[in-house]
């Protein structure tokens, strides 16, 4: 993507937005020195995870994620329901359907209460059953009181595969597919927080993907050419990424995006546009339209996908930007920068 | 689950095709053109954005943005009141949008980055909460008269001592006077804000319509809303008689709510003051009456300007075209810094800051890029 901004003097919160922001952070920090993969996938990529070759078309698939969430229990899950998912679905996303096992390092504020971590864990272990997958080692540390927020938790998964799928493989005439609504996470956890005072009945979604994504590749075979999950930054950086690396532009139908009416209320309400916030439990899935409707028919005989929509299509003018149809005319989809912010009126 | 924007009313395209072609049938048959019609309300802006209406209006009318955005309005001298009693160790309450505004030396954000304690609250009832616990809490107050009646209520409720205000909020009526008055303005029409007519009722346009001949249309902020009102706006000027015209009747009535203005007018009066790069508009603050001076946050603190003034402002805001953008008489486009030193990340021009603000909108939904001519395969 090659954004050029300059990186300030402080990392502020804007950093680790998922937006252009972060994308700068890794590039011109992280990413230096450690190159690509050959024959796979590596931190240049800035992909959803690694790939390294092992064989005549065989990848071992590796990713890492560190969660930190505020409430660390929310309306449809909690932090170790997160950890696990957000890294088989980041393997998913990069077409390892079958994730070995994870790893869990758990970082604690000093009086973290026992019942709270014993709940958090009994999530862990029904969310690893759910994926089918197993934590096989871990890392545990206590910090003093004040030096972290509560709990931190940090995975790493490693699956296997014989295809792997980037999130720059799209080209103009493809489909884009969502597989659910878009926006429950993020608006369920900003409607949790106190500071807002409001009462809803917003649940997250969050979800282990594999077995969606599974049936999508079994149904779409080649014709499905790329994917990613939009969690932090939401539907809008997600498609941003995959238009900038692919080369497309990406025109939405936003008419067509399934948002769930209470996430559109809350969000009017709070200005915040539900293609904006994180999913967890939700793919963006790019595909040859002669492949399209085999894997919508697939997302949606599965329980996770029953909401599955085509949502839009790649074009070859202005690669790297969304163009969203509203129905009364185009306007450019945008995505946020550093902090949500409440509008005034 | 529905979809979007479909399935609610005031949001079906269907309907908002056939406005829009009424809307371009009597603005071609003015028989000239470009014809310039203001609305003056930032999520007038948004909502036009948001749903790419511009896209939908006709070549030959111009929709331009007036100075309807509160945060953008707010003079930098408001700023560093808030700036200096935030950094002379006062708690500080105030919308998400005020966080970032710039003032002679820094926005309220780079005070909080230095340690000041400011919060982000979602309304005044919030901010005087927060100074239950006994704290000083000063709300920094931005907004319109329909946001003054919210700050105006929580005062007229028993506040907490520890409570105050520091009133930044302004009153639209006067400003339209103003831009009407402007040598050279080529606005033929007005598309008055639905909610803050709600408070004020439709007829407190009546004495302006009047003096400026001009219409004024009151608009609702849904798609169709904004269309209806314009194909009125443009059937006023085709008439050649200008009046009120209310096109929001599900909301708005001639005399607004009552209550509300009692209560506005009890706590808030009229000042002139100056709205940040529009002018000095006689009327256009709304400031506390002596009767709450007891909660005026500028009678209750020193507050310490001056010792702002050591920081020399920016070269960069002199280039600042955020009064011209707001005026309606230049275009983001026309401005220099427009995505290139002046981002939302890192804002020069308030109108970069807040989301009702001309340029940040620009940013976000892309301004008026031509959109219509990149075709599906399909």
């Amino acid at each position: 993507m090659n954004d050029r901004r300059h990186i300030e003097e402080r990392i502020t919160l804007k950093y680790g937005a998922g937006g252009g922001a972060m994308r700068a952070l890794i590039e011109q920090i992280f990413a230096p020195g450690f190159g690509e993969v050959a024959g796979g996938v590596g931190l240049a990529a800035m992909d959803d995870g690694a790939a390294l070759p092992i064989g005549p078309d065989r990848w071992l698939v590796i990713t890492t994620d560190a969660h930190v969430v505020q409430p660390a229990v929310f309306p449809g899950g909690d932090i170790g329901r997160l950890a696990v998912c957000g890294t088989v679905n980041d393997l998913a996303m990069m077409g390892a359907t079958e994730p070995l096992a994870l790893t869990c390092a758990a970082i604690l504020e000093d009086g973290f209460p026992r019942s709270e971590l014993e709940q958090i864990w009994a999530s862990i272990r029904a969310a690893c059953g759910e994926a089918g997958t197993t934590i096989v080692t871990g890392d545990t540390k206590v910090m003093r009181r004040g030096e972290l927020d509560r709990i931190a938790l940090t995975t790493t998964g490693v699956a296997l595969t014989s295809r792997v799928v980037t999130d720059r493989g799209l080209a103009p005439g493809d489909r884009i597919l969502v597989t659910g609504t878009m926006g429950d996470h993020g608006l369920a956890i900003l409607a949790t927080r106190g500071e807002l005072a409001l009462e809803t009945q917003l649940v997250s979604d969050v979800a282990p993907l594999n077995g969606l994504v599974r049936r999508a590749l079994a149904a779409g075979g080649d014709g499905v050419v790329a994917m990613k999950d939009p969690t932090r930054g939401g539907l809008a950086s997600a498609l941003h990424e995959m238009a900038g690396k692919s080369g497309v532009g990406i025109v939405l139908d936003e008419r067509a995006v399934p948002v769930r009416d209470e996430v559109r209320a809350a969000g009017e309400l709070l200005g915040i546009d539900p293609l904006l916030v994180a999913n967890e439990g939700k793919a963006v899935i790019g595909v040859r339209a002669a492949a399209a409707d085999r894997v919508l028919d697939a997302l949606r005989s599965h329980p996770l996908g029953r909401q599955a929509a085509v949502v839009g299509e790649c074009v070859a003018e202005r690669p790297g930007s969304v163009i969203a149809d509203t129905g009364f005319g185009r306007r450019l989809l945008g995505e946020a920068e550093g902090e949500l912010l409440p509008r005034i009126c | 689950v529905s979809a979007l924007p479909g399935k609610l009313e005031f949001r079906d395209p269907v309907r908002g095709a056939a406005l829009a072609e009424a809307l371009a049938i009597r603005a071609r048959s003015l028989g000239r053109a470009p014809v310039s019609v203001m609305h003056v309300c930032g999520s007038h802006e948004q909502a036009i954005a948001r749903f790419g209406l511009r896209a939908a209006f006709p070549a030959e009318l111009d929709v331009i943005m007036g100075p309807g955005c509160p945060v953008c309005v707010t003079d930098v001298p408001e700023v560093d009141e808030a700036v200096a009693l935030a950094r002379q160790g006062v708690r500080i309450a105030t919308y998400g949008d005020m966080l970032r505004v710039p003032g002679t030396a820094g926005s309220l954000a780079d005070a909080r980055a230095r340690g000041a304690r400011v919060d982000v609250v979602y309304g005044v009832a919030q901010a005087a909460e927060l100074a239950r616990s006994g704290e000083q809490v000063v709300f920094f107050a931005s907004g319109f008269e329909t946001t003054a009646v919210a700050t105006a209520a929580v005062l007229l409720a028993d506040p907490p001592p520890s409570f105050s205000v520091l009133s930044a909020h302004k009153y639209i009526p006067p400003v339209m006077e103003i831009v009407a008055e402007m040598p050279g303005s080529k606005i033929e029409g007005f598309l008055a804000a639905g909610h803050a007519a709600t408070i004020t009722g439709w007829g407190v346009f009546e004495r302006f319509v009047a003096r400026h001949r001009v219409p004024v249309v009151v608009a609702g902020f849904e798609p169709l809303d904004i269309l209806a009102g314009l194909v009125r706006l443009v059937e006023l000027i085709a008439a050649g008689e200008p009046k009120v015209d209310n096109a929001f009747p599900r909301c708005v009535t001639r005399d607004g709510n009552l209550a509300a203005q009692a209560r506005l007018w009890q706590v808030f009066e009229l000042q002139g003051g100056r709205w940040r790069g529009i002018a000095h508009v006689p009327n256009g603050n709304l400031r506390l009456r002596d009767e709450f001076a007891a909660w005026d946050a500028r009678k209750r603190f020193q507050i310490d300007v001056a010792a702002l003034c050591d920081h020399a402002p920016a070269a960069l805001v002199a280039q600042c075209q955020c009064g011209d953008i707001m005026a309606g008489i230049a275009s983001p486009h026309d401005c220099a810094l427009f995505g290139r030193e002046c981002t939302p990340d890192a804002p020069v021009g308030a109108c970069m800051v807040s989301s009702e603000g001309t340029c940040k909108i620009w940013h976000q939904y892309g301004g008026h890029p031509d959109l219509r001519q990149i075709r599906r395969r399909a």
